[in-house]
């Protein structure tokens, strides 16, 4: 790598000859590093998706979850360092609780993702912090419908109709964009994002990996894992349809 | 004008609505801060009584503003989560306050995601802590609450007043509703909590709601109900109960008579 | 002048070595390795935060700890260390609440700011709301206090790793604490020095301890931690201390003779004096 040993690569108030600050990019490289995230945008919600890859076989299942609730409406799921990953969440709790106390009404998705935007892009500007080592995609329902954003650890964020996050990113980019997801049910929804997950996941190098879901949807706008029956039958229809890629194969 | 250097960082002079300044020679008068020392738009009667199923709790839907009845459909119940709901007399910008303070809460609750969740006792708990805080700093929140709940199979009831005041009983009575429904619900409730159903409940509240609007201008004779079983909170619409006048033609010095 | 030469001639070959080579081993060094794990906030080119992981390194300074759950207890073991003979051994685990408890591994410093920390939260918990902290809460109030030692310049992460036991509404917990902020809920773990021995140990038997007595799952527990030992060492009433919490059953930490009773319900093995000697004054 060209960055290294330059000394223009230690601080995230240097920037390199070329106008890089390859902190922020080494912190990227942490969020690459992590079980893969996907987010998916429907006419009538939002779903959330984690490859969780698990480290040892003593960790209660369930327990640990890397997707958490902002305020009632909004979901974050993040990759890359965990603990990086709650300190931003809790930033947005604060947010959607100050948006509340202010206005009286559940804080818009492009306003939580605005707000915790400019968080983010502050622990890029001084060498007394790092950057977060962690990105989240942010799933809510507003008065506009369904919102995607995802917010990177340069501050940066965009809405999306799909985005995924972390070792499998590629690929789950690849297969997000066969999917017509205005056609698409919730329903549905989950069933493809638990297909995409199981698709990207890499058993060579990691073995075994617990898939989360949650959604927020048109019928009560609040965010919450999806029902244990309906995981249960999309991670069913995953692994059925990562079969019969093998035989194909 | 402050003159000791030392504050300057301290204290505006510019913006200070309170002149909160204590080097101002002014203060040996006094007026620190200014907290509520009266409060405007008034709510009056909440009435709760336990019964075989749960809890119920009652009342009016007037705020009133000062003798005039200035709001009447004011709804003075507010859910608290899914098995607690909560009454309120008193300052009703008071209330707004706390019902917000309350779903701050228990958002909080809820983003946790633990399985854990503050049950009646808990919010009681918090509630009673906040006023009894507020009337430490001298600056209460001029209310009386009614907290009730169903967690577990059991039943909660309880009495919260501006002045941090708890009780829990399987009767609550707030303003003048102390006086003229207390003794009436006793009667009716007290030892029958296990026995009393809920249209015997429903008809003991209808029954003190009307005898309140019949004594104390402060009431209306439009109410809502609310009722807190396994099932969760189930508040009311808003309903009239009949009332009777004719009786006044009978008596000396009502309405527009003059002898 | 005539001298000088004479005597760089006599310079052994070998001190070549030392004047060229190490300067530059030095400073290939320097520009290589070290200049991304000086200060907590700077990335290395590979995503990772070098000073995070020195402070993991810190738990493992200290002795072993060892916890486990089943549907109605969950303990803690832990092995005290003690800096000679004429001192007492120092304790290892702390009672946080009625129905919480803690046992440390790492600088023993910063786990009593952590258990004040944690004694305050549970009784905010207590005073505000009547009722006892759910484990969860407490676990992640420290996370995400620790999380904030590892973002900014100036500090540094908790030396300490911890293992947290509680008991509430949803019955027992365990939990692991490290210095990065992480957190996770386990079926049984082991932390600080040769930990990974005693982790071996639970992963072969955790799926006996759902079910287990409390008597069982203490044997279980002494059984994993007496694998952490060095070969010449035994666990004994003095070195090692149990903690206790579960349904009907306050935070209660045994030791000294108390604890015979479990100890004998560990086979084989002789029960003499002598855990480990100390290799580090302030890490337990």
């Amino acid at each position: 790598m060209s960055s290294i040993g330059t000394g223009y690569d230690l601080s995230v108030s240097t920037y390199s000859p070329d106008g890089r600050v390859f902190q922020v990019e080494y912190a990227a490289k942490a969020v690459d590093n992590s079980g893969t995230v996907i987010g998916l945008r429907v006419a009538e919600g939002i779903v959330l998706a984690v490859e969780k890859l698990v480290q040892s076989k003593l960790l209660v299942p369930k327990s640990n979850r890397s997707i958490q609730t902002v305020d009632t409406h909004i979901g974050v799921a993040t990759a890359g360092l965990l603990a990086d990953g709650r300190h931003i969440v809790n930033r947005a709790r604060d947010e959607a609780e100050n948006y509340r106390d202010i206005y009286r009404i559940p804080i818009p998705g492009k306003m939580i993702a605005d707000r915790v935007g400019h968080y983010v892009q502050a622990y890029t500007l001084y060498s007394s912090v790092r950057p977060f080592g962690a990105s989240a995609i942010i799933g809510t329902f507003d008065h506009d419908g369904p919102q995607l954003y995802m917010i990177e650890p340069s501050g940066v964020y965009w809405g999306y109709h799909g985005c995924a996050i972390g070792k499998g990113k590629q690929v789950a980019k690849t297969e997000i964009e066969k999917l017509s997801l205005d056609e698409l049910s919730v329903v549905d929804a989950v069933k493809q994002a638990a297909r995409i997950i199981y698709a990207v996941h890499d058993e060579a190098k990691d073995k075994e990996f617990e898939l989360e879901l949650s959604w927020v949807t048109a019928q009560n706008k609040r965010h919450e894992f999806v029902p244990a029956d309906l995981a249960a039958e999309a991670e069913r229809l995953a692994k059925e349809s990562l079969n019969e890629e093998m035989e194909d194969d | 004008m402050d003159r000791f250097s030392g504050n300057f960082d301290r204290f505006s002079d510019l913006f200070n609505p309170y002149d909160s300044n204590p080097t101002n020679a002014n203060h040996a008068i006094g007026d620190f801060t200014k907290c509520t020392r009266k409060p405007l738009v008034m709510g009056s009667t909440v009435l709760g009584l336990e019964y075989q199923d749960g809890v119920m709790i009652a009342a009016d839907t007037l705020g009133s503003w000062g003798q005039l009845a200035r709001y009447r459909n004011e709804s003075r119940i507010y859910p608290v989560g899914n098995f607690t709901v909560l009454g309120a007399a008193g300052d009703m910008s008071d209330f707004q306050h706390t019902k917000h303070m309350l779903d701050s809460l228990m958002i909080k609750e809820y983003y946790t995601n633990d399985d854990h969740v503050l049950s009646t006792p808990h919010i009681y708990e918090y509630l009673s802590r906040v006023l009894y805080h507020r009337r430490s700093k001298l600056d209460p929140l001029w209310n009386t609450y009614v907290v009730g709940g169903y967690n577990n199979g059991e039943r909660f009831l309880g009495y919260v007043d501006l002045l941090g005041t708890t009780y829990q009983s399987s009767i609550v009575a707030t303003g003048l509703g102390a006086y003229f429904a207390q003794p009436i619900l006793r009667n009716a409730v007290e030892g029958r909590e296990g026995i009393l159903t809920e249209a015997e409940a429903i008809e003991i509240l209808n029954t003190c709601m009307k005898i309140l609007f019949y004594r104390e201008c402060k009431t209306l004779n439009r109410i809502q109900r609310a009722k807190v079983t396994a099932d969760g909170v189930e508040i009311s619409e808003p309903y009239a109960l009949p009332t009777e006048w004719s009786f006044g033609e009978g008596i000396r010095g009502f309405g527009t008579q003059t002898q | 002048m005539g001298s000088f030469v004479r005597h760089t001639l006599t310079y052994p070959s070998y001190m070549k070595f030392f004047l060229v080579l190490v300067p530059c081993i030095i400073t290939v060094l320097i520009m290589f390795r070290n200049q991304y794990d000086n200060d907590i906030c700077t990335w290395s080119p590979q995503g990772r935060i070098h000073q995070i992981e020195y402070a993991l390194e810190a738990v493992k300074q200290g002795s072993a700890a060892v916890g486990l759950r089943s549907k109605t207890h969950a303990i803690l073991l832990v092995l005290k260390r003690s800096s000679g003979d004429l001192s007492s051994y120092q304790k290892k685990i702390i009672k946080i609440d009625d129905h919480i408890g803690i046992a440390i591994a790492g600088l023993t410093s910063d786990a009593r700011v952590l258990s004040n920390f944690m004694r305050t939260q549970a009784m905010h918990s207590k005073m505000l709301y009547n009722r006892p902290l759910p484990v969860y809460r407490i676990v992640s109030a420290i996370g995400d206090k620790a999380q904030a030692n590892t973002q900014h310049y100036g500090g540094r992460p908790y030396g300490v790793g911890l293992l947290i036991v509680g008991y509430d509404e949803k019955g027992p917990h365990l939990y692991e604490f490290a210095p990065s902020g992480n957190f996770f809920e386990y079926y049984a773990m082991s932390i600080g020095a040769r930990s990974q021995s005693a982790k071996t140990y639970l992963e072969k038997h955790y799926e006996l301890f759902a079910d287990a007595t409390l008597d069982e799952l203490v044997r279980h527990g002494l059984h994993a931690l007496r694998d952490t030992l060095q070969q010449d060492k035994e666990i004994d009433t003095q070195n090692c201390t149990v903690g206790v919490v579960g349904e009907d059953q306050k935070f209660e930490t045994i030791e000294g003779d108390r604890l015979q009773r479990y100890l004998d319900l560990l086979d084989g093995g002789d029960t003499g004096q002598g855990g480990e000697t100390v290799e580090s004054m302030d890490t337990e």
